[in-house]
């Protein structure tokens, strides 16, 4: 299987805070600190995490919005970003994303129509547009009158489907999903869920799907990872993170989640339930940044971040003292 | 990888090039219809549409209108000066004997003239200076525009009407010009503000990251989402240029004698207080009258673009 | 007035919005009551109403273009449509008080804490003459008592230097200040971290039971609602479907909605997606004759179409207003 994507070392960090002439106040933000990953044609990875975990800016910098701080991003093998942190136009078109909140990524005083065409004319200049964009509205489910249509005439979940619609409009091969069905109702969400599998398919599409909600990263992704203040804890394919969890912060994140059956209930870790605040991304502790929370926490912690090392043969990899210390 | 399309006639999906064209219309229609029914909220608003409607009827057909047309131009009739409002002469006639309903008429030509030109010339410019800046924010361009922004505004407005206008040979266009060289940046600091805060919505950043061209950007993604604000001031600053030139005219600058101008007419009339009153009176209430209309009109727009949340 | 065992009592509401086209049918004859002590949960979706009922209960509603044709709601046996400006005072944060769902939005970022909590405070004693010291200790209990350190270091913060879990603790504190009767608390742990909103929904839970206070819990989330409340409400299009015990609703649901509802929540354990449930939702301007919820449902038959569906008792605790249970009845 090839490597549609391929994250190494991926470092963003943003300055905070006024800086010139006459103020160094500014501090900076290591939205993400060194993470590596990769994305297999047609499969879903999950990336999972809270405020201030950087899941969102990996999405943001993967599409284009920002230049990395250091570290590459490969889409099949060649390099997103050209020296300047500048991407050509024909590479815009391979990765694209759906945003979280429809209500903002859809341009309200635009048709549909309008939406929709922009990429189409854009990428595929030599076609019919207007016929284009029917075929893209019959692909998501939509009926034509739709075109004429303001997005805030559209339900929440319909206006998401728009969104997923323009992202097709390019034919890219990696769609980042960011919280797609957060916004949305939970009857509404199950089908757009089943639209996103249906396409994926279809159009055999890899997708990042980013995600707080843990049930249904459990029915969407074939491997997940979840992030913590800047920084990969663990990754794993979706049943090994779910049954077996390693790192204490997954632990705790499967904890705290409302579940609504029994079945469900014993699933969860009992010995870490959550607590404490998240620490602010401008103030990351040292050593291990979880361990203000970690109910496992030793003196190392304190003092020296872990590394990622392989725990078992499904490619499981963890970040954490009390699995490292098998190596040392 | 999608499947290549094999449809490549329309014909060929389900739906013909006139049921779209159908879809188009009664969108349309329904899209009226809504406007319509979000500026009518008020009565008001109705009050104020109806009112700019008569002034600019009133204007076009000024010379069928007006009961006296001669009398708009260079005409004297000493028999039947200062006349008090009566049935031949509705609103009096001034101190050289011509009818004042008939000049209100034809003055509000060029108050109307003066709204209309300023604002095609001054909007433009503005909104496209404000875009850039903002769109550019923290840029050379940013603070080029916005520095030269700056500096018009600093002057103050009438002082540097006046001086324009006294340079240049005093008349209604030199006028016109006098007051677009003051009026511009205020659309662009409006511009500018609203799009400082747009650049940073989801819906840019789509354009952006779809690679759409700065051209699509400014004009198609921003630009639609400032109409709003930009239209109700328009509306509004009918009103004002109006009065601007209406104090130009007093002055001396603008609209020159015989035409007639109701900042003109005031000032003329001014000498007859309290006495002939109505010579004065009548072309200051055409003022309040047309700017009311406006003003009105302003909410009206404001409230036919507000956020349509059911 | 006979003692009412219950401490909110809404009886047949119905509330329509004026807009271009006609009237928006967004209450349709709701019943639905509170018990004293209990915590009963609302669930809905998108604009089945739940907020609109929560507004009406509070009577906040703009009206117009809001419109109340029918319907009583009775607070301790007092109708509260019918209460005058006075009364309502007394009864908005002391008798009844609420959380908001995003706490940022719920506090003023220009005031401090200490502000803003002692202005509540000071509501409540109802006495001018009391003194800031005694204001200032009040205060600084409602934080303790909801678990935020260094009380005294908070009052003096102002909303933005805290985290969103430590301003929702805020907003509850500030609710519970009061000490009301009837706490609602619309999606009180949506706009926090899964972590932050464990911890802050397990406060608040241990806070009203401590206190016997009656909470009106309304969300989307249907884990929240069974980890929450002890009995719930569904609402779908202005219509309450089924109302049953916590247990029993999710043990034995029976509403073709509530059933599709629970159905389509993604589970811990696996076993994919389901398919949700057909349809949309549908028109407040004309809304589906009959039951509402028929163009969707999976077994709809054509009385649904024609009548519309009472409440059948199933059992004690237990009603649905569904055809399908009407025999059972």
């Amino acid at each position: 299987m090839n490597e549609i994507l391929t994250v190494t070392d991926l470092k963003k960090y943003f300055e905070v805070g006024q800086s010139g002439l006459f103020n160094k106040n500014s501090t900076m933000v290591k939205a993400i600190d060194g993470i590596s990953f990769s994305v297999l044609e047609g499969e879903t990875l999950g990336l999972v995490g809270e405020s201030g975990s950087g899941k969102s800016t990996v999405a943001y910098t993967t599409v284009g919005m920002y230049a990395p701080t250091s570290g590459s991003i490969k889409f099949k093998g060649t390099d997103l970003f050209d020296k300047d942190g500048k991407r050509s136009l024909a590479s815009k078109k391979n990765i694209q994303i759906v945003y979280q909140d429809p209500s903002s990524s859809l341009n309200p005083r635009q048709t549909i129509k309008d939406i929709l065409e922009m990429p189409l004319r854009l990428h595929q200049p030599e076609k019919n547009t207007l016929e284009q964009t029917i075929r893209l509205l019959d692909l998501v489910g939509m009926p034509p009158e739709y075109m004429y249509k303001n997005p805030h005439m559209l339900s929440g979940g319909e206006k998401q489907i728009i969104a997923v619609a323009r992202a097709l409009a390019t034919d890219p091969s990696l769609v980042i999903l960011d919280e797609p069905t957060s916004a949305l109702d939970v009857s509404v969400q199950a089908k757009m869920i089943n639209l996103l599998l249906d396409l994926q398919k279809k159009l055999n599409l890899s997708y990042l799907f980013i995600t707080h909600d843990l049930s249904l990263m459990r029915n969407v992704a074939t491997r997940v990872a979840i992030m913590y203040l800047g920084k990969i804890c663990e990754i794993a394919d979706t049943s090994d993170f779910f049954q077996k969890p390693l790192h204490p912060y997954t632990q705790m994140l499967l904890s705290s989640i409302p579940v609504i059956s029994d079945a469900e209930e014993a699933m969860k870790p009992k010995k870490v339930i959550s607590k404490g605040e998240i620490p602010s991304p401008v103030n990351i502790p040292n050593g291990c940044s979880f361990n203000t929370r970690c109910p496992f926490v030793e003196d190392i912690c304190l003092k020296v971040d872990p590394v990622m090392v392989n725990q078992g043969n499904n490619g499981h990899m963890v970040r954490c003292h009390l699995f490292s210390k098998n190596i040392q | 990888m999608a499947e290549n399309a094999d449809l490549d006639d329309l014909e060929k999906s389900n739906y013909s090039i006139q049921q779209i064209k159908n879809m188009e219309r009664a969108s349309r229609r329904q899209n009226i219809g809504r406007s319509w029914y979000k500026f009518s909220r008020n009565p008001l608003s109705v009050v104020g549409i109806a009112t700019v409607a008569l002034v600019i009827m009133l204007a076009i057909f000024a010379p069928y209108v007006a009961p006296y047309p001669k009398h708009a131009g260079p005409f004297t009739d000493f028999a039947h000066a200062k006349i008090m409002p009566s049935l031949a002469y509705p609103f009096g006639t001034d101190q050289i004997g011509r009818d004042i309903l008939s000049r209100i008429i034809f003055g509000l030509r060029s108050s109307l003239l003066m709204g209309v030109v300023v604002l095609a010339l001054v909007v433009p410019p503005g909104v496209f200076l404000g875009l850039l800046a903002g769109y550019y924010k923290g840029s050379w361009i940013d603070t080029v525009i916005m520095r030269i922004t700056d500096i018009f505004l600093a002057v103050p407005p009438l002082i540097l009407a006046l001086a324009v206008a006294s340079v240049l040979e005093p008349n209604l266009w030199h006028g016109m010009l006098a007051v677009s060289l003051m009026w511009w940046p205020w659309y662009t600091r409006l511009v500018y503000g609203i799009t400082v805060q747009l650049r940073n919505e989801y819906f840019v950043k789509a354009a952006e990251v779809t690679g759409a061209s700065t051209a699509h950007i400014l004009f198609k993604e921003i630009l639609p989402n400032t109409l709003s604000p930009i239209l109700t001031k328009m509306s509004l600053d009918v009103a004002w240029v109006i009065i601007i030139g209406s104090m130009l005219s007093y002055v001396g600058l603008g609209v020159q004698p015989p035409e007639p101008s109701l900042g003109t007419m005031i000032s003329d009339g001014a000498r007859y207080l309290p006495d002939q009153w109505w010579i004065a009176l009548f072309p200051a209430l055409a003022i309040v009258v047309v700017v009311l209309g406006f003003n009105l009109l302003g909410d009206g727009v404001r409230d036919m673009f507000a956020a349509q949340e059911t | 007035m006979p003692e009412s065992p219950n401490i909110l009592d809404i009886k047949n509401l119905e509330v329509n919005f004026k807009v271009y086209g006609g009237q928006l049918k967004v209450v349709d004859d709701i019943n639905f009551f509170v018990r004293f002590g209990e915590k009963v949960g609302l669930v809905g979706e998108t604009g089945c109403g739940k907020t609109t009922t929560m507004k009406a209960i509070l009577h906040v509603l703009p009206m117009p273009p809001a419109v109340i044709p029918k319907g009583e709601i009775y607070f301790k046996g007092k109708n509260i449509l019918k209460m005058n400006t006075n009364e309502l005072q007394r009864v908005r944060g002391k008798g009844i008080s609420m959380i908001f769902q995003d706490p940022t939005a719920a506090l003023n970022p220009v005031f401090s804490i200490e502000e803003q909590l002692g202005a509540v405070i000071r509501y409540s004693i109802n006495s001018n003459k009391d003194s800031k010291e005694e204001i200032h200790q009040r205060s600084v209990v409602a934080l303790q008592e909801v678990a935020l350190a260094d009380p005294e270091r908070l009052l003096k913060s102002f909303p933005t230097q805290l985290s969103g879990g430590m301003r929702q603790r805020v907003c509850i504190g500030m609710a519970l200040a009061t000490g009301p009767e009837l706490l609602i608390a619309d999606e009180p742990g949506t706009s926090l971290d899964v972590t932050i909103q464990d911890q802050v929904l397990r406060l608040l839970r241990k806070l009203v039971e401590e206190k016997n206070t009656s909470v009106i819990f309304i969300t989307h989330s249907l884990g929240i609602v069974r980890e929450m409340t002890d009995r719930v409400y569904v609402m779908y299009a202005g219509d309450i479907v089924e109302v049953a015990t916590t247990k029993k609703m999710f043990a034995n649901p029976r509403h073709p909605y509530t059933k599709g509802l629970i159905s389509t929540v993604p589970r811990l354990t696996g076993g994919g997606v389901a398919s949700g449930i057909a349809g949309r939702i549908p028109n407040y301007l004309h809304p589906p004759t009959g039951c509402r919820f028929h163009p969707r449902c999976s077994s709809v038959m054509d009385i649904c179409k024609q009548q519309k569906p009472v409440a059948y008792n199933l059992d004690e605790d237990h009603q649905v207003a569904c055809f399908l249970y009407q025999k059972e009845a």
